[in-house]
């Protein structure tokens, strides 16, 4: 008999294993928000929303109370429970296709509002359950299926850097970060300081999360490390980009 | 149903058609009678023409929407030709006697035509912004569509607030109402 | 607890988008949810003025799919919410209200039709029924009541209420800028005193205990894996609102008995119909009228023992057939002779009944 992997005590142990495919982000973004969420103790006050795309595959992830809403559309659901019952602490997960294409308006706008909401982004540079297509977030060069020659900037864009037009656009008391799922205990302390950020009720609370897709990236282990430490932190640079009381602060922080 | 009175005001923006409808209304829903107001609400309602749309029956009103009015007020010359298609052979059609070049837009195949020095007795008499007051008396006395007194009541409750402030207001509006009164009751009377 | 909004009956002279405030109020809502489109606006400028007096809630989204969607996330936290709309904003509400139907949520939505398609006009119509009753991506599951005027603005916007949280279907009020706009006479009255209890909601997330150990965590999603796993859940909800959908179901008629043809019209078009049969009826011709309120479901045994009695039947509606094809699907197979009678987008007078109906009756 194997041991059981140490889950967080949020995690429901009856829907486990969990349903990503191996070598993906989101489990252990999820594992590190689980941790967060036991640290601080709040499982009983927590409403939990995840998005269309792989996300919706944790929406018996958790023993959370947990609505897993249309593509794009997690952030206005969260709003709306928030708003009717603020004691709630709520918490709207999605990857880059939901947060930063179909729902950007939601995502901006809830962020100019100041929604005491936390909203977390898994950024893989992809729409992977569709199947890899190219994403607001794919890199210059990036193959994808509907970039298969490769993301040309010039008739596509450049990738959207998420966290840092939200810094852009909130007001004092919001906290923006991104993270990485290479580094986990770092990853963990931004989801925390987001939640708290939310409990205290100081403002609204982002985390962009470097995360990985082997799948359609068709990468080994090693290739995959590399892109996410190499080509994705190059470009989306990890660290704390807004932080109540201390304003703008440098992304290489 | 001939219980029903159905009426359009029509005007240039801040004429006051639209007040002068809602009062009318205002003041037929006091007498415990029906009365249905909707005003028009389309692109026009900026920089066009405006026009009310009014019932007032002793009996529950049918369709918001009516094809020809009983009575037809037309304040500008281009109301007298956004109201055209409201006119029949029932309709009692009013305008202001000051307007010109509007003979050949007139109504002909209204049941009586009625032009009332609105504007004239309001600036000679009174003050031009309290047009739409006589205008309004013109109407109930013509129709008799709603009692004077009630008329005034629901004046003072639409603009009892600035009644409150300026004291001879009042008095003003209600002496254009009155006046008003007396003009389309006198042109009724000149056409029987 | 706050006060209540409306204590004693009152008669009051306003305009509709002001009654569907006054009547939400009346209903005990919590908050509601919107963005701005005519004919549909002075519903939250009305909203926003009365709600802090008595507790209440508003929050004006980025768009209409926002406004839903919060409106379905304000009912799961376990409040009265609700969000109102019309015309292009209708179109939008779909997703979220497809999503209601789904997981079945019990949010109100008060339409107000106007022009269509596209922008068309801000003024009227009642081409918003096909989208209405039937929706999105689904299968229908939805109550729909359509007003005739204040007074049930009033009624049904109360009553949707109770409808949405009792039998957790997405409910509609169908009104139309005819009705938002006009004023017009109508009591308002605290629905208790008239008997009428009002349900209390219940959160769906966010209850009381911790999950997985005080209780089971309360999940909720709209994806399914497999065809015969969404099968079921679908087959399943069509079976609750196919028991429930008599109890729902209400109409009004007016001299169908024995009538050589009856007129068969829904919201603010049926009072031009109610005229139009009485002076009809003055002028000996045998005629009657019939409505369906509810539009969605229909009172289809009414329908069908009106189809089955009566030789000929008028339709008659301010769009093209929208509100025929639902009641065509009831009465296929009856040998009643359909004639109808559409002005899509335009309000329709007693006047313009009474004529076509003669020109039935005379051919």
């Amino acid at each position: 008999m194997q041991p059981a992997p140490v889950m967080p005590k949020t995690w429901r142990v009856d829907t486990k294993p969990h349903k990503f495919c191996p070598g993906c982000g989101h489990g252990l973004i999820l594992k590190c928000l689980g941790e967060a969420i036991d640290d601080l103790e709040i499982q009983s006050r927590v409403v939990y929303g995840c998005d269309i795309g792989c996300s919706l595959l944790s929406w018996d992830l958790f023993n959370l109370d947990t609505v897993q809403a249309h593509h794009g559309r997690t952030t206005p659901v969260m709003t709306g429970i928030k708003r009717a019952r603020p004691e709630l602490i709520c918490i709207a997960y999605m990857g880059d296709g939901g947060g930063y294409s179909i729902g950007v308006q939601h995502l901006v706008s809830s962020a100019m509002r100041n929604e005491k909401i936390t909203v977390i982004v898994a950024n893989n540079t992809q729409y992977a359950m569709t199947g890899g297509q190219m994403a607001p977030t794919t890199l210059p060069g990036q193959k994808t299926e509907t970039s298969p020659f490769g993301r040309d900037p010039g008739t596509t864009g450049m990738p959207f850097r998420g966290a840092e037009m939200i810094s852009s656009i909130v007001q004092e008391g919001a906290y923006v970060a991104r993270g990485s799922i290479a580094n986990l205990r770092q990853l963990t302390g931004y989801l925390k300081k987001a939640l708290k950020n939310q409990i205290e009720g100081k403002g609204f609370s982002f985390v962009e999360a470097l995360s990985s897709c082997p799948t359609n990236w068709r990468t080994d282990a090693a290739r995959t490390w590399e892109f996410i430490e190499k080509d994705m932190a190059g470009y989306f640079k990890v660290g704390e980009i807004k932080i109540p009381g201390r304003g703008e602060v440098t992304a290489d922080a | 149903m001939p219980d029903t009175t159905r009426m359009v005001l029509a005007g240039e923006g801040g004429q006051g058609v639209q007040a002068i409808a809602e009062i009318l209304a205002e003041a037929a829903n006091e007498e415990g009678r029906q009365a249905l107001y909707i005003p028009n609400f389309g692109v026009e309602q900026r920089g066009g023409v405006s026009v009310a749309f009014l019932q007032i029956s002793d009996q529950t009103i049918g369709s918001p929407k009516f094809l020809k009015g009983d009575i037809v007020a037309a304040l500008s010359d281009r109301a007298v030709q956004r109201t055209a298609q409201y006119t029949g052979p029932e309709t009692t059609f009013i305008y202001d006697s000051a307007m010109e070049g509007v003979a050949d837009e007139l109504p002909k195949n209204a049941a009586r035509v009625m032009p009332v020095p609105a504007m004239e007795v309001a600036k000679k008499e009174l003050q031009p912004r309290v047009f739409n007051m006589v205008i309004m008396g013109a109407v109930i006395g013509a129709t008799g569509v709603i009692t004077l007194d009630k008329a005034k009541a629901a004046v003072e409750k639409k603009l009892g607030y600035k009644f409150e402030k300026q004291p001879h207001l009042r008095d003003l509006n209600f002496k254009a109402l009155e006046r008003g009164v007396k003009l389309g009751s006198e042109m009724l009377g000149g056409l029987h | 607890m706050s006060e209540k909004a409306v204590t004693e009956e009152k008669r009051v002279f306003m305009t509709g988008n002001e009654v569907v405030a006054w009547a939400a109020l009346a209903a005990g809502a919590d908050i509601m949810y919107g963005y701005p489109i005519t004919p549909q606006n002075e519903v939250m400028h009305y909203w926003t003025r009365l709600a802090p007096k008595y507790d209440k809630k508003f929050l004006q989204t980025e768009d209409e799919l926002s406004a839903g969607f919060a409106t379905a996330g304000g009912v799961m936290a376990g409040r009265k919410a609700f969000t109102a709309t019309a015309g292009s904003g209708s179109v939008l509400m779909q997703e979220p209200m497809a999503m209601a139907e789904m997981m079945r949520l019990p949010t109100v939505a008060v339409l107000q039709q106007r022009g269509g398609p596209s922008t068309a006009t801000v003024i009227y119509s009642q081409q918003e029924v096909t989208l209405t009753t039937i929706g999105g991506n689904g299968e229908g599951m939805r109550v729909v009541y359509s007003t005739a005027g204040h007074q049930e603005l009033y009624d049904y916007t109360i009553k949707a209420f109770n409808t949405a949280w009792k039998y957790r279907f997405p409910t509609f009020v169908l009104g139309d800028g005819y009705q938002a706009k006009m004023r017009e006479p109508l009591t308002i009255y605290d629905p208790e005193t008239r008997g009428i209890s009002l349900l209390e909601p219940e959160p769906f997330v966010g209850k009381e205990g911790e999950p997985g150990k005080d209780r089971p965590p309360a999940q909720y999603r709209n994806t399914f894996n497999l065809e015969e796993e969404l099968y079921e859940k679908v087959m399943s909800d069509i079976r609750e609102f196919e028991k429930v959908a008599p109890e729902i179901a209400e109409y009004e008629s007016m001299e169908t008995e024995g009538a050589e043809l009856v007129v068969i019209a829904h919201g603010i078009v049926f009072r031009a119909v109610r005229e139009a049969v009485a002076n009809l009826r003055q002028q000996r011709f045998r005629v009657g009228g019939f409505r369906p309120v509810t539009l969605r479901p229909l009172p289809v045994t009414q329908i069908k023992e009106l189809v089955a009695g009566a030789p000929k039947i008028l339709l008659v509606e301010s769009s093209y057939g929208q509100m025929a094809r639902l009641l065509k699907e009831v009465a296929c197979g009856s040998a009643t002779e359909i004639s109808t009678f559409f002005k899509p987008g335009v309000g329709i007078t007693a006047g313009e009944v009474e004529a076509r109906v003669k020109e039935i009756i005379k051919s």
